[in-house]
Order: C-alpha cells, then sequence, then structure tokens
C-alpha cells in the first residue's frame, strides 16, 4: 500500500507545483497580492509531498520491498544498507525524483530567504520554480514512475549497477544534482527579470551567492565523478571526454561565465542582456544534462534508460524551456540593458573575453557531443568523436584566459592603467620563465610538464602578488573580504588544476604486463613486484586479489590489493588499488589470468606512476572552495533598499 | 563616408570578431575531420568502405572459440562476425571486463593486410551501448538466438 502513498504525493506534489507555477504569474500580473501569496505556502507544501515520496522510496529500498519494480531492478538481499540508500539514484526513476527533490530544497531555500525582495519579484521567481517543477514532476508521473508495481513480488531482487558500488559514486548524483538544479534559481532571476522588463543591480547580487553555491557544487560532483572514473573504472584515466562527463562539463562552463558576467551586472549594471542569455543557457545546458545521460540517445556506458517515449518528453520540455526563454529573451532583452561604458584596457574586458572564451569552449563542446546525433540524421554514417578533437581546441581556448587571469584583479573597473600591468606581467613572467627553466632538468625537457609548471608558477604569482598589493594598500580587517579570498583561492586552484593535468600527462609511466607470481616490474623509479592473486568474498561479491608489493631502491613503499569483484548477478568489475600521494600515486588494476582456469599463475596487470595526478583534483576542490567562500560574503545579504543605495556608492568608490 | 573614431573603432571591433570566428571555425572543421570515426562491421569492411579511413571502429561479435592468447605476452587475437562477414582482429593490451564469446565489441584501430589491428577494445556494457545500427545488422546473422538470450540477460542489467 505505501509505494500508491508515494505516488499520490508526487500528484498532489504536481497539483501544488501547478499552483505555485500559475497563480503568482496572475497575480504578479494583475497586482493581486492574495495570488502573489500563493507562492511560497505552494512551495513549502510541495516540497512536503516531495519529500514524502522520495522518503517511501527510501523505505522501500531498506525494507527490501520488492514488489516494487524500480527495486526489485536495483537491489537484492545482500546489497548493504548505504548501498540499498544509494541504489535509490541508482538508476533512471529514483535520480529523476532525487532531482526534483533537490529542486524543492533550493525552493524552499529561496522561499526563506527572498522575504526582502520587492513581493512582485519573488513571487515570479518562486513561480518560475513551481513551473520548472511542474515538468519534472509530470515527467516522473506519466513516464518515469519509480513506484510502478511487480507482480508477482520475486524473492530476491537484481542487483545495483555494480560501477555504482562505491563510496565516490554514491554521493556523485545528488551533489552534481544540486548543481545543475542550482542553476535554476539564476535562471528563474533571469525569466522574471525578463517579464517585469527590469533587473536592478541589487536582484542580481542578491542571486550571486546562489550561482557561485550551484556552481561550486557542480564542481565538486565534476571532481568526485573524475576521481570515480580513475580508481573504479580501471584504466587510470581521470577525464574522457565522454557525452556524459560533456553534459555535466558545459553548464560548469556557462556557469563559470556567468559567476564573472553576474560580477560586472551587480557592480556596473552593464552586461545585463548578457548575463540573463548565460542565466538561460545554463540552466538549458543542465537540462539537457539530464536529457543526455537519462534518454539514451548517446551511445556511452552511461546511459541507463532508453525509452524513446521519454526522450520526445525531455525533448518537448526542453524546446519549451530553451524556445520559450529565448523568445522573452528576444522581445524584452533590450528593456532591461543599460550600465555604465567602459574602456578596452578594464576589468570588465578582460572578464569578458574569459566569457567569449567559456561560451565558445562550451559551444565547441556541444558541437562534438552532439555531433554524431547529427551525423546520423543527415545519414553519415555512424561517427564518433574522437578525444583528440576537444583535448585539441580546449587548450587552444583556455589559453588566453590563463594568460589573462593574473591581470584582472587588478584592472579597475570601467578604466584601467597599464603602468601596474607592466609590472605584474614583468614580476610574474620572469617567475614563470624562470621556474620553466629549473623544472626542464627535473622533467627531461617534456613540453608539457615545462607548460604546467610555468603555468602554476605564472598563475600563483599573479594571486600572490595581488594578496600583497591588498595587504600593503588596504588597512586591517578589510583586506581581504569573503568575496575576494574566495576569488584568490579559486584562481590559485586554475594553476594547481592546470599543474596536475600537464604534469602528470607527461610524466606518467604506464605500463601493461603478463606476470607471474615472484616477477618484478620496475616502472619509474618503483619496483613492483606480483606476490600472486588468491580468492576473496565481500558481502555481496567474490573477487580475485592480486598482492602487488612496491619498493624503491629496495625500500617497502606499499602493499597493493587490487581486485577483479564477481558480483551475485555474475556483473565483473575491477577494483584497482591505489597507493595515494601528494607527489604521486601508484596505481595497479588486475587484468585476466593468463590461463583462465589457474588463478594462481600469471595475470595481466596493469601498472601505473601517476606524478601529481591528485592535483588536478585538487585543484578542483580550491576552484569549489573558492565558489562557496564567495557566496559567504556579507555583502550578498539582502538590506533594505536605502542601505542598498548607500552601498553601491560605498562600493564604487571603493573599487 | 567619412570615418569617425567613433564607427572607425566599431569597425575595427567587427572586424576583428569576424577574424576570430573564421580562425575558430577552421580550427573547429578540421579538428572534427581529423577525429571523426567511422563505425563498421566486418562486411562492410570486406566490402571495400574501409578504404576510405586509415583509422576506423570496428563493431560486432566475438565469434565463439576463436580467441587466442599468446603464451608469454599480452597479444590475442579473436575474430570479428557479423550477419555477413568475418575479420581477424590482434590485440595487445588488457581486455575489458565483459570480453568474452559471442559478446559485441567496438574495437579502434587501422587494417594491416587483411587484419585489423586494434589500439582499444570496448565491450558492450549494458543495452544502450550497441549501436542500433549494429544491433539491426547482427540481428539477421544466423546466430540470431543467441543475441537474443545475451541481449535479454544484459537487459536486466540495470
Amino acid at each position: 500500500m505505501t509505494p500508491e502513498l508515494g505516488q499520490l504525493a508526487l500528484i498532489l506534489a504536481l497539483l501544488l507545483a501547478l499552483a505555485q507555477g500559475i497563480l503568482p504569474l496572475i497575480g504578479a500580473w494583475r497586482g493581486n497580492r492574495a495570488l502573489m501569496a500563493v507562492a511560497r505556502p505552494a512551495a513549502a507544501g510541495q516540497a512536503v509531498f516531495v519529500t514524502f515520496a522520495f522518503g517511501i522510496l527510501v523505505w522501500a529500498f531498506l525494507h527490501f520491498d520488492f514488489s516494487v519494480q524500480y527495486v526489485a531492478d536495483n537491489s537484492n538481499l545482500e546489497l548493504p544498507w548505504y548501498y540499498r540508500i544509494a541504489a535509490v539514484w541508482g538508476a533512471h526513476e529514483g535520480s529523476l525524483l532525487l532531482w526534483i527533490l533537490i529542486l524543492n530544497v533550493w525552493t524552499v531555500a529561496l522561499a526563506a530567504f527572498s522575504q526582502k525582495l520587492p513581493e512582485v519579484f519573488a513571487s515570479r521567481v518562486l513561480a518560475v520554480m513551481g513551473l520548472i517543477a511542474v515538468g519534472f514532476l509530470a515527467f516522473i508521473i506519466f513516464t518515469s514512475n519509480p513506484f510502478g508495481r511487480l507482480l508477482p513480488m520475486p524473492g530476491d531482487g537484481a542487483d545495483l549497477n555494480p560501477v555504482l558500488q562505491d563510496p565516490g559514486m554514491t554521493f556523485h548524483p545528488p551533489v552534481l544534482y544540486t548543481g545543475y538544479v542550482g542553476f535554476s534559481v539564476a535562471f528563474a532571476f533571469a525569466i522574471a527579470g525578463l517579464l517585469g522588463g527590469e533587473l536592478e543591480q541589487a536582484w542580481v547580487r542578491w542571486a550571486r551567492p546562489w550561482t557561485n553555491v550551484a556552481w561550486a557544487f557542480l564542481t565538486l560532483g565534476i571532481v568526485a565523478g573524475s576521481w570515480w572514473a580513475y580508481a573504479e573504472l580501471g584504466w587510470g584515466g581521470w577525464w574522457f571526454w565522454d557525452p556524459v562527463e560533456n553534459a555535466s562539463f558545459m553548464p560548469w562552463l556557462v556557469g563559470l561565465g556567468l559567476i564573472h558576467a553576474q560580477a560586472i551586472t551587480e557592480k556596473r549594471g552593464s552586461l545585463r542582456a548578457w548575463t540573463i542569455l548565460l542565466s538561460i543557457f545554463a540552466f538549458s545546458l543542465s537540462l539537457l544534462g539530464t536529457f543526455l545521460v537519462r534518454s539514451g540517445v548517446l551511445t556511452s556506458v552511461h546511459a541507463f534508460a532508453s525509452d524513446p517515449r521519454r526522450g520526445v518528453f525531455i525533448l518537448a520540455f526542453l524546446t519549451i524551456v530553451v524556445g520559450g526563454s529565448l523568445l522573452l529573451y528576444a522581445l524584452r532583452a533590450p528593456r532591461v540593458a543599460g550600465g555604465k561604458a567602459f574602456q578596452l584596457l578594464s576589468r570588465e574586458t578582460v572578464l569578458l573575453i574569459g566569457n567569449l572564451m567559456f561560451a565558445v569552449a562550451a559551444a565547441m563542446v556541444l558541437l562534438g557531443t552532439l555531433f554524431p546525433l547529427v551525423g546520423d540524421a543527415l545519414n553519415l554514417g555512424r561517427i564518433s568523436v574522437g578525444p583528440p578533437y576537444f583535448g585539441f581546441l580546449f587548450p587552444l581556448l583556455m589559453l588566453p584566459v590563463v594568460l589573462l587571469l593574473p591581470f584582472g584583479p587588478f584592472l579597475r573597473w570601467g578604466k584601467g592603467e597599464s603602468p601596474m600591468l607592466k609590472q605584474v606581467l614583468l614580476r610574474a613572467g620572469i617567475a614563470a620563465v624562470a621556474c620553466a627553466i629549473v623544472a626542464a632538468f627535473f622533467v627531461d625537457g617534456k613540453l608539457k610538464a615545462i607548460a604546467g609548471v610555468a603555468s602554476l608558477v605564472w598563475l600563483s604569482v599573479g594571486v600572490l602578488l595581488y594578496a600583497i598589493k591588498r595587504w600593503r594598500e588596504v588597512p586591517r580587517g578589510r583586506r581581504y573580504p569573503a568575496e575576494m579570498a574566495g576569488m584568490l583561492l579559486a584562481h590559485l586552484g586554475v594553476g594547481v588544476f592546470i599543474a596536475g593535468v600537464l604534469l602528470s600527462e607527461s610524466l606518467s609511466v604506464t605500463s601493461d604486463v603478463r606476470m607471474a607470481p615472484g616477477q618484478t616490474q620496475h616502472i619509474g623509479s618503483y619496483d613492483f613486484r606480483f606476490d600472486g592473486a588468491h580468492r576473496t568474498t565481500g558481502p555481496n561479491w567474490k573477487a580475485d586479489q592480486g598482492v602487488v608489493t612496491v619498493t624503491r631502491d629496495g625500500k617497502p613503499v606499499a602493499v597493493m590489493h587490487p581486485q577483479k569483484r564477481t558480483y551475485l548477478r555474475g556483473q565483473v568489475q575491477t577494483e584497482s588499488a591505489v597507493d595515494a600521494g601528494i607527489f604521486r600515486d601508484l596505481y595497479v588494476a588486475l587484468g585476466e589470468p593468463m590461463d583462465a582456469g589457474n588463478i594462481e599463475g600469471a595475470w595481466s596487470l596493469r601498472l601505473y606512476t601517476k606524478p601529481f595526478v591528485r592535483w588536478i583534483w585538487g585543484g578542483g576542490l580550491l576552484m569549489m572552495l573558492g565558489g562557496f567562500t564567495c557566496a559567504a560574503d556579507k555583502r550578498f545579504r539582502l538590506k533594505r533598499a536605502a542601505t542598498v543605495r548607500e552601498d553601491l556608492v560605498l562600493q564604487e568608490t571603493r573599487a | 563616408m567619412p570615418m569617425n573614431p567613433t564607427r572607425k573603432r566599431r569597425l575595427t571591433i567587427v572586424l576583428s570578431i569576424l577574424a576570430a570566428a573564421a580562425v575558430a571555425a577552421v580550427l573547429v572543421v578540421v579538428a572534427l575531420q581529423n577525429n571523426m570515426n567511422y563505425l563498421l562491421t566486418p562486411s562492410q569492411v570486406q566490402s571495400g568502405q574501409a578504404s576510405d579511413y586509415k583509422t576506423f571502429r570496428l563493431g560486432g561479435m566475438v565469434k565463439a572459440g576463436s580467441i587466442q592468447r599468446s603464451k608469454d605476452s599480452l597479444k590475442v587475437t579473436f575474430t570479428v562476425v557479423d550477419a555477413g562477414g568475418a575479420m581477424p582482429v590482434e590485440y595487445t593490451g588488457i581486455l575489458p571486463d565483459l570480453f568474452r564469446d559471442n559478446q559485441s565489441v567496438i574495437a579502434s584501430g587501422h587494417m594491416d593486410g587483411a587484419r585489423f589491428v586494434a589500439t582499444e577494445v570496448l565491450a558492450k556494457h549494458d543495452e544502450t551501448y550497441m549501436p542500433k545500427e549494429l544491433k539491426d545488422a547482427m540481428a539477421k546473422a544466423h546466430a540470431n538466438k543467441k543475441i537474443e538470450d545475451a541481449a535479454a540477460a544484459q537487459d536486466k542489467m540495470p
């Protein structure tokens, strides 16, 4: 009976979402305060019902209710309880339920913190959130019901996809979705601004921390996904330009542009139309991400749904959202435009170049990701676009960003001056060149590695110089407000990330080898000795476990236990063993026994040493931290209208 | 028409944006052309369609009993089949977890004489992984039954 209650809760949530999406819009249009006041209670009610439905699905998983098709498909009696909770978002239906739950969390937070916004504007924002919820709830109820029954009830269920049975993967989807869905706030702001025909700087300021938080969550989600791919897929890569990775990367890039564009609009009032456009695209690409991952239109290891009805629904939804908002944009954008002019040499110009690069990069990724679909539609045959396409174009597009990044903070709004820039160029440039020359001796002249060191020094010296300038020129206590500290952290993260990518790519040593027990392989400066394999068991799997002892110059470094697991339903999964370090990772994965009947004999093994690979995720985490730190700035808390004005004046004199 | 400074500046901006767009478009087209990978089945290769491409992806099913490993290295040879053709494949390295007889696989690589030398081998991971075209082509194969059984087993996997 309880699963039906879950479905009923979803239907009630849909009705409330309809009320939240339509009535406040009419109220804002007609000036009817009673209708506008519907938004908050409707949002709260919807959140209660969605949470209830989600709780019921969790309960069904925890209590092995295999009469629910979704539970029977994704769990079994042996699955540990924590993976049974993770199984809730382990496949299509449940992950959509998670999506709508997170949307409700954002909406409730928005409703609670938007009390001081003008009533008309706030009710429009909440209404747009309600309309998004209508689309997703309808999608769940009509095409992807997680509470569908399976009769007769089987004695045991199938299994959670073994690639998802990993701590990294349990929290990757919720975090990623929090990021995706978070862009709906910026989107709702943009649409509300277009509907009302005005977008005050104070409102953009209020929207900024939401975008920053969403982007930071998205960053964390991508980092977690990348870490998972590295540890779990067994071939040691951290990014594959796979359609599903691209799906999360495109909103990330546009969101990155949006964060900076919002800063310009908030502080100077200019580029309003561009900020609105980026808000629309960031959210549209988040929806497209859901579409790409969930509809299975693209051949990818991630796609688990293949029901064309769902594809048609999401495509229609996407068309309405993108088409509708762009139409609204075309009609209304000229009315919201405005702001101060700026000269060629100014902070605005640098931020705008960065913005253009991010937008072009997102378009480039979109083209490469969707090209197979286009090729298929035009009968060009089955095409896929290889990773070198992305690997060639993306660094090229990011080069100007990296080169310009240290100058950004030094430039003034509106009109910059060049002597300061020459100083920065000289100091950071000399430091970068000097370190590159020194590094060249350590990395055997490998160009990629040298470039990695140079970019790290260039970016971090740039950040350091600016931090020193603030320290000297600004009185204590006002030197590093959260917004600025976040910016510095995130920019430092870019340097760490680039260094990690370039150093690990050029210095990694990879070797696929055949090893008999007792044999030793020399990889990098390490000796890997294979001590044979044996059987072992876990809660819901059996495994062949290899033992690899690593030494360096005769001193023991690590004993590693890579596994080849076989889960209950026969799925095979490679569990690589990683010995982590700040400056290098050792990575071992089991291939297969050379003689299928004899696991005690020789095996094929993947052995890697990966210097600095951890810096990739470290840089990503620094960027995330920067996003959260920025969002915590007191300046973003909404004040009464009068103080906002004073503050604006104050802040312009400061900037 | 006289050029006042504003107009001149605007013209410069428009021209530089146009130039940048042109450069970007050329780069994208070149990068796309160099990195487009076509998927062909063994029968398509045997009918000569592969001669246009230096590297391509070969898709099909691993012929039962065709997997042969070298005694002292990671070299492995197997035959990929579809409805009307068969293609010997040579690969040196570690095969994916799901690689086995009658499994659908996609190998990337190039032709060396009558053999296909693979640099990467992917095994079908779930029902959406096998491109529809390949599925259709293989459904006609005499091993029809086996594919259906395998697909049914795979469908149960999430």
